[in-house]
């Protein structure tokens, strides 16, 4: 007799997405209007509202960044316009030396991508040459067709907000659970929140595939403390955990830490450790060097290649991202009566015994499936864009 | 009913799950690691997503959640009280 892991999978192994030139599978078919810097901004918007269906993505930073600062930038640019869930690219800068590293990035995946610099032509002529190319790529992108890929091409991440003490007991050992079957399955899977592993780091370092694994985990995890320590005022009491944290009845860093860390179940090991916006090069579960700040880390994972994103919340984060659909699980039974347009997942049911952790996993699952085949998440269907670029010091 | 939520039976502390509880009343905590109930008192209100206390605690005594270390006793905690900021606080940073 088949258990109830084994008669899911035997139910469901596939899903149809949008297998790139690259090989790699995507689940939304966005043509992206790309600004490289803050300035460019209003150029982006303007070609995403003259050819309706484009997407632009604007941001604040892009000027004057040098070197591991600018490094990230460029490499979340690129990550975000490489994400297989983008069709083509429209790249929009204010010079063109940048912008052409940007596209060329862009370029190495096989997908249609121009880049625009405005110098020399002004916002109008700039806005019009990149609106017919924006309108061609949507018209290549509409042509596009959903093929039936294997489960072990889906990417996924996770990253938890506006936890609560019922994010602990429900919301996050669901990500957990279907973690763990996902591992199984060979699907690539990443979490991170550097900070708020403090006070559950060696558990996190205990499930480490190997001592080299761990070193790598411990030397980034050390490396964070001693940015906080160094630029603390007293403790982080007032950041960590949050207002919203402590109202949802979190204590200390260790509590929610201990709760964070349930999304990573309880059988799959830590392969590998990646920077900020770092693609993986294998499958299995990453631990991402990364905020804890809900929009930036959900950035980070898109730019990384992520296609579907788990968020698991308590008093009710609201986040979204423009590339990366963001489906979000809820155990708290007042946030699910409160905020219900904002949560997919119900699994409320769990700190009642009305379903078992196997079954909110399972449920979890089935909405990644329907995710992954196309139904717009609450966030996508209410606008969340949420595009946060992780800042590393101040510009030169 | 499941009033409240424990993770490991050596927890000292539990997680109120539902609205509503009230100082005197008796609360049915489950245990998740191990799928079985116990019952307490709870001697104050404690808002949804609160911990209510299983066991006496002194100033300094570790609070354990999860089975492990989740921060010290900074003021005394008598069981089925509210344990919160007031009375723990972080051991790290």
């Amino acid at each position: 007799m088949l258990d109830d892991h084994t008669r899911f999978f035997a139910m469901q192994t596939t899903f149809h997405g949008y297998r790139r030139d690259n090989g790699r599978v995507g689940v939304r078919n966005h043509v992206v209007i790309l600004p490289v810097d803050d300035l460019s901004n209003a150029a982006a918007e303007a070609v995403a509202n003259n050819v309706k269906g484009t997407l632009a993505i604007p941001h604040p930073y892009g000027r004057l960044q040098f070197g591991a600062d600018l490094d990230l930038h460029f490499r979340t640019l690129i990550g975000a316009g490489a994400n297989p869930n983008v069709a083509a690219v429209v790249v929009i800068g204010i010079e063109e030396g940048w912008t052409k590293r940007v596209v060329d990035g862009i370029a190495a995946t096989g997908k249609p991508v121009m880049g625009f610099g405005i110098e020399l032509h002004g916002d109008h002529d700039t806005i019009m040459r990149a609106s017919k190319v924006a309108k061609g790529y949507l018209q290549y992108a509409s042509e596009l067709q959903r093929v039936e890929c294997s489960l072990d091409e889906l990417w996924v991440s996770c990253k938890c907000g506006e936890s609560d003490t019922t994010s602990g007991c429900g919301s996050n050992p669901t990500v957990g659970n279907a973690f763990d079957k996902l591992y199984e399955a060979g699907c690539t899977l990443v979490f991170g929140e550097t900070t708020e592993l403090t006070g559950g780091e060696q558990i996190v370092a205990a499930r480490c595939r190997d001592d080299r694994v761990r070193a790598d985990f411990t030397r980034v995890f050390d490396r964070y403390q001693e940015v906080i320590n160094r630029h603390k005022t007293s403790d982080l009491s007032d950041s960590q955990p949050t207002k919203g944290n402590i109202a949802g009845g979190l204590t200390t860093i260790e509590e929610k830490a201990l709760g964070n860390i349930q999304k990573i179940g309880r059988k799959c090991t830590v392969d590998g450790v990646l920077d900020k916006a770092e693609m993986p090069t294998h499958g299995g579960l990453w631990f991402m060097d990364s905020s804890s700040a809900a929009a930036e880390m959900v950035t980070l994972c898109a730019a990384a290649g992520f296609v579907v994103h788990f968020f698991p919340t308590g008093q009710g984060n609201v986040i979204g991202n423009p590339i990366l659909p963001v489906i979000k699980i809820c155990a708290n039974p007042r946030t699910v009566r409160t905020m219900s347009e904002h949560i997919d997942v119900d699994t409320s049911g769990l700190l009642q015994r009305e379903i078992t952790m196997d079954q909110a996993g399972d449920k979890l699952i089935e909405m990644m499936f329907r995710t992954a085949n196309g139904r717009l998440t609450a966030a996508e269907a209410l606008g969340h864009r949420e595009f946060v670029l992780t800042r590393l010091y101040e510009s030169a | 009913m499941i009033h409240c939520v424990l993770h490991d039976p050596e927890d000292s502390v539990a997680v109120v799950v539902v609205e509503g509880v009230k100082a005197g009343q008796e609360l049915t905590g489950l245990i998740l690691d191990e799928d079985r109930t116990i019952s307490l008192r709870c001697t104050q209100d404690i808002p949804l997503g609160h911990k209510v206390a299983l066991k006496d605690m002194g100033v300094g005594d570790t609070v354990i959640k999860y089975g492990v270390d989740i921060g010290k006793v900074v003021a005394p905690i008598k069981t089925g009280q509210h344990a919160h900021v007031h009375n723990i606080k972080t051991k790290r940073w």
